[in-house]
């Protein structure tokens, strides 16, 4: 199938005005609906993040506020309204600019960082065809736009006007320009194996061949790769350095109040769910159900494949991904700026040299002997 | 045991240390040489005080201050007191420098009881902000009516 | 003979920091003052008394039973050890001989209370390289603690028990039992700290090797208890000179041994917590079974009026030596009160062990060294 774009085109054609006005039309939609599911996504996962924590800490969470008298349990599960009572407060707080920061660029900062994320969701797909607009350069596509936050990261720091900002803006950048290296370099051996950089390509030869996670140890080495640096580029425990709450207080977001700072809230949950997508649709198979890893499953359960059912799949398997850094957020501590700096330059750029190279022998002799 | 110790530093210092037959301590009224006492104290392979446990300023009124060092040895698990009783203008070598815990110690009994100590590396006000008149300690110290322009509450009745 | 170097210069890409007073791991109001060469700390000056509340002028216009509460809030997470090791400098003035009954329950409650305070320290050292979850257990079982002070006295932080010549009231029925208890449940909680925190490699990354407090510095900088104990040495009050009726039970002295490192690094600083908190359950133990019968109240002075003179007591608390110095003359109050403060000391070595280390390590030096602001601050 084709993308979103295209086929709304299709859709809203019979209206007979200039084609340009309906392109418009098209594009508009689709970014609004992506927004909202960045603004519900943001709103979830900090209710489910609480409720992990809670649950990993031995407590309970958000219990008290419930919406029309209902708060969505007794036992453990409970609090649903703190998802709308979060928002409200975020919403309505005052926006506190210092006296001598730089009132543009603190102002723009938040926006560069929010449209970074919304930009990397274009070639983001959550089923097959559902996807915003799929190019043929998709994978490289992602992996430049999920590095322009990176711009309004430096910019918030140093317009704060705050030394622990720009303490935390300074590491924040060192660490998601390092982290960028390993995560091209693990993306780049599935182009080598597929051959492509389109999204659906790369998951209608999963479709083909197997999950991209199972295909060669090479690739199975890959994806723990790519999952830690992910973890390190969306600034989540252990390797939160530039916003270490114990060292730096909130790093580069310490002067940011209200509005602002839940864009970075968002924008950063955003990162999360975007990274867990392209892991699933990269090497966990994409939309195809769990009963196509190997092919021992009877042909009758392919009936759980599908349009509908792959969005299900896509967002269980990002969902699953997403709890996983929850999980390491409440276990871990925190490396060091320069341990952090050694994990990426001196284990995981080596590693993945070596994985690219011995994936290609790899697909020689098995292009060879079949 | 204090017999032993006062006698070993009694032999090197003769006049310069009191010691009262009933009284735990050592009073030393000169503290000219103090430094070298103290230096003798963690030096001597028989004193080995490495350890200054306090060092504690106090006013006797009548234009006289004193000042207590308890000292342990961690390694010969011994105890000892001097005390420095002088004049309140007069000043007192700083052991900073052979107990480093002394600076500290010796910054708080300036800002409190207002000993004054020569050679400290780095002398200021340690507990009360630097621009704090007086020391609070002495016995004829009194509480200042404003700080900084806020008026410090002498009636105390609205409290309860 | 060391020399100190002037900090007030610096160099052209050094760059002075302020952290604190309000700051998330400063453990308290306490500010330091950093001069930073990017994220090399060239030196660090701890700038106190943002706490202070002139506990020894004060003790200057009460009497000796009205200081007990004082002594209290001095170093609020060992109340119990403060109040303790101030009832202790007045026997000593007034030459009071105690009921072998007030000892034992003294002993207990003291060693409770080591628990509680090291649970503290372990919990909020994990917090400062990171670990959030760790705190929260440490806490939840703190809690039981103080439910058990709470059944002894009626409070949960400021306890006002332990009085000159006695203890406010005495054990109340199954104390004992509810302390074995607890214990019961406790010990196996600490092997669950272990595997979180203890053991965790990026733990073991952040805290070994960092930090390192040679022995002899420690001791010329007056560094006590668990801190100085990380650097090997085996100096604890308890055992070389035991008071109260701790010669009566058995335990050892846990000293840094560098099991993942340096001896004397953070590392060795938070293990030695943990294992004194084994130990401080075998004391529990002992003294829970060996308690006597008797009155509590028994030689309690109805009123306090010591002969001129002047004593200096000292008492192992769970951060160091606490020392007392009161000089009495004669009358119901104190002529002087000097409190010799144990964090005060082990705060003053802070620049020796952070300076040429990185920002992160001087939040793991300082959370090591387990410093309580009230009572540095007094």
């Amino acid at each position: 199938m084709t993308s979103i774009v295209d086929s709304l085109l299709n859709t809203i054609s019979f209206i007979n005005i200039d084609i340009n006005i309906l392109l418009l039309f098209a594009i508009v939609v689709p970014g609004l609906v992506l927004f909202i599911v960045m603004a519900l996504n943001v709103m979830l996962s900090v209710y489910f993040e609480r409720k992990v924590a809670a649950f990993m800490q031995d407590r309970l969470g958000p219990m008290e506020v419930g919406i029309f008298g209902f708060k969505g349990g007794k036992k453990f599960w409970g609090g649903i309204g703190q998802i709308f009572a979060d928002t409200v407060k975020l919403l309505t707080k005052e926006d506190i600019m210092p006296a001598n920061a730089d009132k543009v660029l603190m102002l723009i900062a938040p926006f560069i960082i929010v449209a970074g994320a919304l930009l990397t969701f274009i070639g983001i797909p959550f089923s097959d065809g559902l996807i915003v607009s799929d190019f043929n350069i998709g994978i490289l596509y992602i992996i430049a736009m999920s590095s322009v936050g990176v711009i309004g990261v430096i910019l918030a720091g140093w317009s704060s006007n705050n030394k622990w900002s720009l303490y935390g803006a300074m590491r924040s950048a060192a660490q998601i320009i390092s982290y960028e290296i390993p995560i091209g370099l693990t993306l780049l051996l599935v182009v080598i194996v597929c051959g492509s950089l389109q999204v659906s390509d790369i998951v209608q030869w999963q479709s083909d061949n197997r999950w991209f996670i199972f295909h060669s140890p090479f690739t199975f080495v890959a994806f723990f790769i790519y999952f830690i640096s992910v973890v390190a580029e969306t600034n989540r425990t252990p390797f939160d350095i530039p916003e270490a709450e114990s060292e730096l207080v909130a790093g580069w977001m310490t002067e940011f109040s209200g509005f602002k700072w839940s864009i970075f809230f968002m924008s950063e949950y955003a990162n999360m769910l975007i990274v867990s997508l392209v892991a699933s649709f990269v090497f966990l198979g994409g939309w195809l159900s769990p009963f196509t890893i190997f092919s021992i499953f009877p042909d009758s359960w392919l009936i759980l494949d599908g349009f509908y059912i792959g969005i299900f799949w896509l967002l269980i398997k990002a969902l699953f991904l997403v709890f996983v850094m929850m999980w390491f957020r409440w276990t871990f501590p925190r490396l060091r700026v320069d341990q952090l700096m050694y994990t990426c330059w001196k284990v995981f750029i080596p590693f993945s040299l070596a994985n690219l190279f011995f994936v290609t022998i790899w697909e020689l002799i098995a292009g060879a002997l079949s | 045991m204090l017999d032993k110790i006062i006698d070993i530093i009694n032999k090197k210092f003769k006049d310069s240390v009191l010691h009262n037959e009933n009284s735990n301590y050592i009073l030393i009224e000169n503290p000219s040489n103090w430094k070298l006492i103290a230096d003798y104290l963690i030096q001597n392979s028989n004193l080995k005080f490495d350890y200054l446990m306090s060092l504690s300023g106090y006013d006797l009124t009548n234009d006289k201050v004193g000042v207590a060092y308890n000292f342990y040895s961690t390694k010969l698990k011994h105890y000892l007191e001097v005390r420095i009783e002088i004049d309140s203008n007069v000043e007192i070598p700083s052991v900073a420098e052979i107990w480093r815990t002394a600076n500290w110690h010796e910054r708080e009994a300036y800002d409190l009881v207002g000993l004054k100590f020569s050679n400290h590396p780095d002398m200021k006000r340690i507990l009360l902000p630097e621009d704090w008149d007086g020391h609070p300690l002495k016995k004829d110290y009194e509480t200042p009516e404003f700080y900084n322009g806020m008026p410090v509450p002498k009636d105390k009745s609205y409290w309860e | 003979m060391f020399k100190i170097v002037d900090k007030s210069i610096i160099s052209a890409d050094e760059m002075v920091l302020n952290m604190g007073p309000q700051h998330p791991s400063t453990h308290g109001v306490l500010r330091l003052k950093i001069i930073t060469d990017g994220e090399i700390v060239s030196s660090v000056e701890p700038i106190i008394g943002y706490l202070h509340r002139c506990f020894e002028k004060h003790c200057e216009s009460l009497s000796y039973e009205q200081i007990v509460p004082f002594t209290d809030r001095c170093d609020y997470l060992a109340s119990m050890h403060m109040s303790h090791s101030y009832s202790m400098a007045v026997e000593k003035l007034l030459d009071l001989e105690l009921p072998e009954r007030v000892e034992y329950i003294r002993v207990i409650v003291a060693e409770l209370q080591r628990i509680a305070s090291h649970l503290i320290a372990v919990g909020v050292f994990g917090l400062d390289v990171g670990a959030i979850t760790p705190f929260t257990w440490t806490l939840r079982d703190r809690e039981r603690i103080l439910d058990l002070f709470e059944m002894l006295c009626g409070a949960r932080l400021l306890y006002n028990y332990v009085w000159p010549g006695g203890v406010s009231h005495d054990l109340p029925p199954n104390f004992i039992q509810k302390t074995h208890e607890f214990l019961d449940y406790f010990l196996p909680q600490i092997d669950e700290y272990n595997q979180v925190l203890t053991t965790n490699r990026i733990f073991i990354e952040r805290s070994a090797d960092v930090g390192v407090l040679p022995l002899d510095v420690g001791i010329n900088y007056g560094v006590t208890g668990p801190s100085l104990r990380g650097s090997g040495s085996t100096f604890d009050l308890r055992k070389d000179e035991p008071y109260s009726v701790y010669d009566k039970f058995d335990f050892d002295v846990p000293v840094g041994q560098g099991l993942m490192g340096t001896v004397g690094d953070c590392w060795d600083r938070y293990y030695v917590k943990v294992l004194e908190m084994k130990e401080s359950a075998k004391i529990l133990r002992q003294a829970l079974d060996g308690i006597p019968k008797g009155d509590v109240h028994e030689v309690l002075p109805k009123k306090i009026r010591p002969p001129k003179g002047e004593v200096y007591s000292r008492y192992e608390s769970a951060r160091g030596d606490v020392g007392f110095y009161i000089r009495s003359a004669g009358k119901n109050m104190p002529d002087r009160l000097k409190m010799r403060s144990p964090a005060y000391c082990n705060l003053s070595v802070l620049n020796e062990i952070s300076a040429g280390w990185m920002m992160s390590d001087v939040i793991a030096a300082l959370g090591s060294l387990d410093i309580v602001l009230g009572e540095i601050d007094r």
